[in-house]
Formats: structure tokens, sequence, C-alpha cells
């Protein structure tokens, strides 16, 4: 391994993380670096291809849909809504489940086995049609997704970092804590945690790519957000019906899915090999 | 005066009855050495962990007591216990990796011992640990606290953790097979180091190893183990020069020597192995579990 991989300035790093920062700066300042209103209509301007291709406007950089709104000011605002969810939502679900994880790991017995059987069953369920159900019953809006994602996901956590602190938990180290008098809960949090915290950052930033693909798939389904703003689920949702007439609309919102998802889980690898002392 | 460990009638079984200590009685004065040695599955570090206080949770002990300067610990609540075990005894592992925590840096992982244990402020702990590991040879101070575990050589490990099991002044060290993850060039620095600390320090060892060797050159007294069960106590002189049992005989005879290093290597005697099982099987009929 080179000086810079093992520092964790490897391309991936720099390549995921640069992406992740370029989506949410622009997302995050979405009023100021959008060129349009993302909800202004304009039947004149409708389907307008993007910038190299004949036929587009200046300003129009990724063209318009069906109804003459700008591609790339829906996709900047669709990002407020689709890090908002991935933020919200892995991170409730991480604390949830690697407390769970944690517990079960440690103390094994009777925690574990009333944990571990919880997991297994909510694990019986299909996810996508979990969330549609949960979705359904607790209201669209997003505090609704979030809590869904949270709800569904957090067994992610919980199963990883149960086995993992299951392995700490019977090295000497822990052993030898005992024996100087520390209590198990201080042990856990001491001890068993640290070890465990890479895998959590890890499955973390994998989590916030699988919650903006949940957030997608619910509105695609026109169960997320129930206003008109735009989300990339909604886009791509949009998009499939003019694919003949207008396919940018369809493929952009899938590339911006495809490279934001797939940056949160190279970002969160290379973050964890970061880290992890041994690995670094 | 009180011993400073005293083992009665010790008997521990595993879930499916069966013993694993074998009504096992030792003793270990204050500032004494006594080996524990046997075969692997002897027992022996099932003992240093029913003293410590650390025995897998499938084991349980049902019968006898363990007196730590005299204070009977199967008579105290868990909190005390923990408490009186964590003051007065430490532990020298087998593995030096594991022992330590990967995630945290050597000196935070020594220094916060010394604070739980002795209640002493971050400082006057640091002290006392750069004096330790002075004690124990090791030369750059700042480097080695200053380290993640895997960062040192198995080697420095020990050191450290040698030096982190004498820092609280403890009254009982339990040294589990110390040197057997170690090269063996290591190994008998390793050894020297603990004896010689030992020495200044006047803390009582109980030294567990499989390597007759070793107990010769640390201990004063040994007791042999085969099966959960004492075979043979005896001072180390009287034990190397006239070894009573026949298991402990045949240990010795299956040392391998460095005069002859081409002489096949021995193992234990067919009939003692015999003669150890109906000695066993005696002692599982003579004894009948207590209730509770």
């Amino acid at each position: 391994m080179d000086k810079a991989s093992r520092r964790g300035l490897s391309p991936r790093l720099w390549l995921a993380g640069g992406w992740l920062l370029l989506a949410l700066l622009a997302a995050i300042f979405a009023p100021l670096v959008a060129p349009q209103d993302p909800l202004a209509q304009d039947l004149m301007l409708e389907r307008l291809p993007p910038f190299w291709l004949n036929g587009a406007e200046p300003g129009y950089w990724l063209g318009t849909d069906s109804l003459g709104r700008d591609l790339l000011s829906r996709l900047i605002f669709g990002g407020r809504i689709a890090f908002m969810v991935a933020f919200a939502a892995a991170i409730a679900a991480c604390l949830v489940g690697s407390t769970l994880g944690l517990i079960a790991g440690y103390f094994g017995g009777w925690a574990d086995r009333i944990i571990s059987r919880i997991v297994d069953i909510w694990m019986a369920f299909p996810p996508v049609l979990f969330a549609i159900l949960l979705v359904a019953v607790l209201g669209t809006g997003l505090s609704s997704v979030i809590l869904a994602i949270a709800i569904i996901d957090w067994t992610r956590f919980c199963r990883v970092i149960r086995a993992e602190a299951m392995g700490q938990s019977r090295m000497d180290y822990v052993e030898n804590a005992r024996i100087a008098g520390y209590g198990r809960i201080g042990i856990m949090l001491r001890e068993v945690l640290p070890n465990v915290v890479p895998s959590i950052v890890a499955l973390l930033s994998l989590e916030m790519g699988i919650a903006v693909i949940v957030e997608a798939i619910l509105s695609f389904v026109n169960l997320s957000i129930s206003t008109d703003d735009p989300t990339w689920g909604g886009l791509i949702a949009e998009g499939r019906l003019s694919i003949h007439q207008a396919w940018w609309v369809l493929v952009f919102p899938l590339i911006t899915l495809i490279l934001t998802v797939l940056s949160f889980s190279q970002f969160g690898e290379a973050l964890k090999t970061r880290f992890d002392p041994v690995l670094r | 005066m009180n011993a400073c460990l005293e083992i009665n009638n010790l008997s521990a079984v595993l879930p499916n009855g069966q013993r694993v200590l074998r009504s096992v009685s030792l003793s270990v004065q204050p500032g004494e050495v006594r080996a524990l040695v046997g075969e692997s599955g002897a027992g022996k570090t099932m003992i240093g962990k029913a003293v410590l206080g650390v025995l897998p949770s499938s084991v349980r002990i049902v019968e006898g007591d363990m007196k730590l300067e005299g204070e009977d610990l199967g008579k105290l609540q868990p909190k005390a216990r923990r408490t009186l075990i964590g003051a007065r005894t430490a532990l020298i592992p087998q593995d030096p990796l594991t022992a330590l925590n990967p995630s945290r840096r050597i000196g935070p992982q020594m220094t916060d011992r010394l604070v739980r244990i002795l209640g002493w402020g971050g400082e006057k702990a640091d002290t006392r640990i750069r004096q330790l590991l002075d004690e124990v040879q090791i030369r750059d101070p700042d480097r080695v606290l200053k380290s993640y575990p895997h960062e040192l050589s198995g080697g420095m490990r020990q050191r450290v953790l040698i030096a982190a099991a004498f820092a609280a002044e403890p009254r009982l060290i339990v040294a589990d097979e110390p040197t057997t993850a170690l090269d063996v060039t290591v190994q008998k620095q390793i050894l020297r180091l603990i004896a010689a600390l030992q020495r200044e320090h006047g803390t009582a060892i109980l030294f567990v190893t499989h390597d007759l060797g070793v107990v010769a050159k640390i201990s004063q007294k040994v007791s042999v183990l085969y099966a959960g069960k004492v075979v043979e106590e005896a001072d180390t002189v009287a034990l190397f020069a006239a070894p009573q049992h026949p298991y402990t005989r045949a240990l010795m005879a299956a040392t391998p020597r460095y005069t002859d290093p081409f002489a096949s290597l021995k193992p234990v005697d067919e009939a003692v192995l015999a003669g150890l099982a109906a000695e066993i099987a005696a002692a599982d009929q003579a004894w009948r579990r207590p209730h509770g």
C-alpha cells in the first residue's frame, strides 16, 4: 500500500467525496446556484434538449421536461430532499441499530436472544413493501419517509455491530478490563465501542446511499412528500413517461442517483480504512 | 500471617456435569512464585481465571473457597469482589496482542487503569507508568506511550503488559503462560524481567506454564496438574531433585534436552496415563456433588 492510500487519500476517497461535496453544496445553496426556478412552467420551452444538442436554449443546461421546467434546477432542488432524508434517516437507523447491536453482542445471553429474534422477524419483511406500507400508515411527508427508512433499516446496523461487538468481547483486553474492576457498561463504551466505530462509519455512509434509493423509490410510486417539490425519484417517474420524446429527463436523474449512491458506499469504505488504526 | 492466595478444595463443573477442576487446593505465600504446570487442558488457566473472577459463564464453581489475603472471595458481594480483585491482583496474559485494545493508544490504556484502581490523578499515574516502563527496559517511553498496540513488536507489547501489571502494586499477579506467544529469543528476556520485577516489588505470582524449564527458573513452589487435579505439590528444588508422582517423572522425561538434540521426543508413558485415569476415576467416585 502506498503512502497516499494509507492516509486514506486514495482516488476513491477523492472522487466519491468530491461528488458528494459538490452535490451537497449545490443542494444547500440551491436557491443561489440553480439557474432557473424549478417549479416555473413554460410551455414555449417544453422538452428542450441538453446544451450540446441542436435546439438547446442557454440557461437550460440539461434541457427541460414536458412542462418546460428546467431539469438541472429540479435536480439540484431534489438533492435537498435526498440529502435531508439520507442524513436524518441514516443517523436515526444508526443510533438505534448500533446501540442494540452493541448491547446484544457485548452482553450476550438473554439480551442477545431477544434482540436477535426481533431482528430476524424484522428482516423477514420485504423492505420496500414494508416502507410503502409504513408510509401509507404514517401518511406522506418528509418526516414519515425518514421515520420509515429508520424503522426498516436499523437491523442492518444491529446485525453487523452485534457480530463485531461479540468478537471484540472475547478479546483478552476486555477480560483485562474486567479484572481491573471496570463495570460492564463502562467496558462496553470504553473498550468495545471504539473498536466497532470504523464499521459504524462505513455502514452509516452506506446507509445514506440506501436511504437515497429508498426515498427515490417512494417518490417514484408517489408516496414520498406530497407537494410539488421535485425529488429524484419523482423526476425518474416523470422521465419514464417521456422517454421516447425526451430521454434526458430520465437519464440525468438516474445518473445523479447512481453517482450519489455509489459515492456514499465508496466513501464509507475509504473512511473505514482511515478510522481503523490497524489498517491505517 | 495470611497467605496471599489460598484455594481450598475448589471444584468447578461444565454444564454437562463434568468436573474441570477437581478439588484443587493450593496456596501462594506473599512474595512467593508458585508455578502451575500441566499439559494444555489440565485446568491451569482455569484456576487463574477463577482467582481473577473471569471464568467463562459456562463454568460453575460448585465447591470450595478462595481467599485473597484472608478475604473469602465467595462471601463478598459481586461489586466488592470486583473492587478487591481489581486492587489486589493483575494479569500478565498469554497473548500480548489481544490483551491490548487495538484502537486505543498505549498511554491512556495504562494510565486509565491506575486512575481507576488507585484513584490517582492523571499526572501521577503518568509518572508511575514511565517509571515502570523504565523498569521493563523500555528506553523510549514517549514513542511507546503514543503508539497503538499493533505498532509495537510482540516483545515490546509484553513488556508494556508487564509494566501495566506491576504498576498498581498488586499483591498477586497471575501470569498465564506469559512467554508462550513470544519468540524463543525474547522469551528469556521476558522471563528475566518478570523475575527481576517480582523480586524488587515482592509480588506473589501464580505462574501458569507448561514448560518445566521455566518452572525451574522462576518458581519456589510447584503444583503439577492433570485433568484439573493437583497430582503433586512440592518445593521446586525438591520436585526436580526427587519427583514423587509417576506423571511428574514422565513430564520431566518428556522435556527435550539440548545436550541430545537428536533423541526422539518421548511422550508420557501409557502405563502412567492409565494410572492417572484410574486416580481421576477414583477421585470422581469418592466425590459427591454438593447440593445447591
